[in-house]
């Protein structure tokens, strides 16, 4: 960059603050309303189907055989989501989500600092070779580890449980968290942990008692992504939850869609019962995930 | 975004300077590995080596695999429904890779220095969140919702379509054989359209203003403010939206289970599926391995490949 434009960028954010004093610019233009209206049309036809959903979710079926999808539901008539609830006993599902993804973003987040803590601070020796092992482990397909895993969890007696899940879920989670939380401690300040072990504090007690408070923002953004992404699975618990009793939302969902039994308000209502708890977590950590979303990106 | 960055790159070559009175390579921080050594092991590594060595045999599940050396991976090469489905993978990676990178490098970029410039942060902010909205989903719930909406019989598409007075372009969009394609990966950009537009937007806040002032003074257009400052200014997401898209286009498996479970016939098939009907439906374990194996080996390679060009980039 010239030191010209480098004059101009200084004098052009001068001006700026000095229109910002102002208030706001004037003469928004017929183009840039163009603009806007495009763009909010977008963002109109992106959320329709939430909209639809919602909509048709609160419908009896005689409302909707006759008056269609788009007209205003006549009343709030619950029964097709209190019916799909109790067909499918809904509560049990979402329980079962809550424990699998729970355990999970717990377990994999203290694998990830045990981890972290031997590469980013113990340094050992072949650490790269260990990240490059946890990369891997990440970008493989779980198509490839699928048979042997549902061959082995059916000789340990693990088939069909919850536990199976969460085992695999907790390595799988946790290899990304590795990679990367290592990233992260590789620059944690050494001379807080020399002082520490200057008193005589064990590595163990180190890593418990400075490490992972002074991490506490990183690892919460963690157990988040932990916790959505392993509520969000479905080809696994798929496989491994054939009994309705142990099923997640999602399996639960994606398994009956397009079944005779559902019928329009039906389908839509079990479309809302997905939706639902997924945009509450979006709301509930929306905060922590705009901070970290670009930190998930390498996922 | 400093996190990102260094999270994108392992810490290599970051030697402590002058020893500290630590023990070299770190002796006893082994320990800390043992837990996630003995699971990677058996969740990871294990079936890995386990699938490779399966690809290689005939295999219905039960009894004794036979060896069969080869055979799995040249009747992959004659199978026309495996080449089908990789075609259909190009399509998807089109859909959730190519066309939301695109779109949605636009859409950050007249979010950030127009809409934002002239009617507010909040109104880009909540745009952004209208196309994020998708995304937080369980890709299976997209499905399950785009299944209510596409229902040839009450789906709320055909009707939307029919108020319009466009009722003659009603379809059956997933049972129709030439439309069923189009219709997933039309699902799919519907899904995947938020995730570049809020990693790029986080990219732009990096940009000086003072850039896209100075450009103006200057009399550029838009247009050219697009291509010269905020393109070269994101690289670094846009390789990694691309790369992480990508891989999740390869490895796509909800949508089509729960919106067309590969058909109608074998027109939305596509290799994760097809192995998992090899797997499950069809007892042939060996070839499903052998499926499995070769779309591990791609993503792999795909990974690999887009790290070293960015490798070079730097």
């Amino acid at each position: 960059m010239t030191s010209l434009s480098v004059r101009r960028a200084a004098s052009a954010r001068r001006a700026r603050r000095e229109r910002r004093e102002h208030g706001r610019v004037t003469g928004a233009g017929p183009g840039r309303w163009a603009v806007l209206a495009a763009m909010a049309l977008l963002a109109v036809a992106m959320l329709l189907p939430f909209a639809l959903v919602t909509l048709n979710a609160l419908k009896s079926p005689a409302d909707y055989s006759s008056n269609g999808p788009l007209g205003l539901p006549h009343g709030v008539h619950l029964d097709g989501i209190v019916q799909f609830w109790q067909r499918v006993d809904f509560g049990e599902k979402l329980l079962n989500s809550l424990v699998i993804s729970g355990s999970v973003a717990v377990l994999a987040v203290i694998l990830s600092v045990l981890n972290a803590y031997a590469l980013g601070i113990g340094r050992v020796r072949g650490r790269l070779w260990v990240l490059v092992l946890f990369l891997l482990a990440n970008t493989l397909p779980q198509e490839a580890l699928v048979y042997p895993l549902y061959y082995l969890a059916k000789a340990a007696g693990l088939y069909d449980s919850r536990l199976a899940v969460i085992i695999i879920f907790t390595v799988i989670q946790a290899a990304f968290g590795t990679y990367l939380l290592a990233a992260v401690l590789g620059g944690f300040p050494k001379a807080i942990i020399e002082a520490a072990a200057m008193d005589g504090a064990s590595r163990w007690r180190i890593l418990w008692w400075i490490v992972v408070p002074i991490s506490r923002p990183t690892l919460s953004v963690l157990l988040i992504f932990f916790f959505i992404w392993t509520w969000n699975e479905f080809f696994l618990p798929l496989i491994f939850l054939i009994s309705n009793d142990n099923q997640t939302v999602p399996v639960v969902l994606g398994v009956l869609q397009g079944e005779k039994m559902m019928d329009a308000t039906m389908s839509s209502a079990s479309a809302l019962l997905g939706i639902v708890p997924a945009v509450a977590f979006f709301l509930i950590f929306q905060r922590t995930l705009t901070r970290g979303i670009t930190v998930g990106a390498v996922k | 975004m400093a996190a990102q960055a260094s999270a994108t790159r392992p810490p290599k070559g970051a030697r402590t300077p002058g020893s500290t009175g630590r023990p070299r390579g770190g002796g006893g921080y082994w320990i800390y590995l043992a837990p996630s050594a003995v699971l990677f092991l058996a969740v990871v590594i294990v079936p890995f080596l386990m699938n490779v060595v399966t690809s290689f045999t005939r295999w219905t599940g039960v009894g004794t695999p036979r060896w069969i050396g080869l055979d799995n991976y040249a009747r992959l090469l004659r199978d026309e429904i495996f080449w089908t489905s990789f075609r259909h993978n190009v399509a998807l990676i089109v859909a959730m890779a190519v066309v939301p990178t695109v779109v949605g490098l636009v859409l950050a970029a007249a979010l950030f220095d127009y809409i934002g410039r002239w009617f507010g942060a909040r109104t880009a902010s909540a745009l952004r969140a209208a196309y994020y909205l998708p995304q937080v989903l369980p890709v299976a719930v997209a499905g399950v919702v785009w299944g209510w909406m596409l229902n040839p019989s009450f789906g709320a598409l055909n009707q939307l379509l029919e108020t319009v007075g466009l009722g003659s372009l009603a379809r059956d969009w997933l049972g129709d054989p030439d439309l069923a394609l189009a219709t997933v990966m039309a699902v799919m950009v519907w899904f995947q359209l938020g995730y570049p537009v809020v990693i790029f937007m986080a990219g732009l806040q990096r940009v000086d203003p003072g850039l896209y002032e100075a450009a103006e003074i200057d009399g550029a257009s838009w247009w050219r403010r697009f291509w010269h400052i905020t393109v070269p200014q994101i690289r670094p997401e846009l390789f990694v939206v691309l790369l992480t898209c990508t891989i999740a286009a390869l490895k796509v498996f909800g949508p089509i289970f729960v919106l067309t479970r590969g058909g109608p016939g074998r027109a939305t098939n596509v290799p994760s599926y097809f192995s998992y009907q090899n797997f499950f439906q069809k007892a042939n374990v060996g070839y499903g391995s052998a499926i499995a194996t070769v779309l591990a080996v791609i993503i792999v390679v795909v990974t690999f490949l887009f790290l070293r060009v960015q490798e070079r980039e730097r």
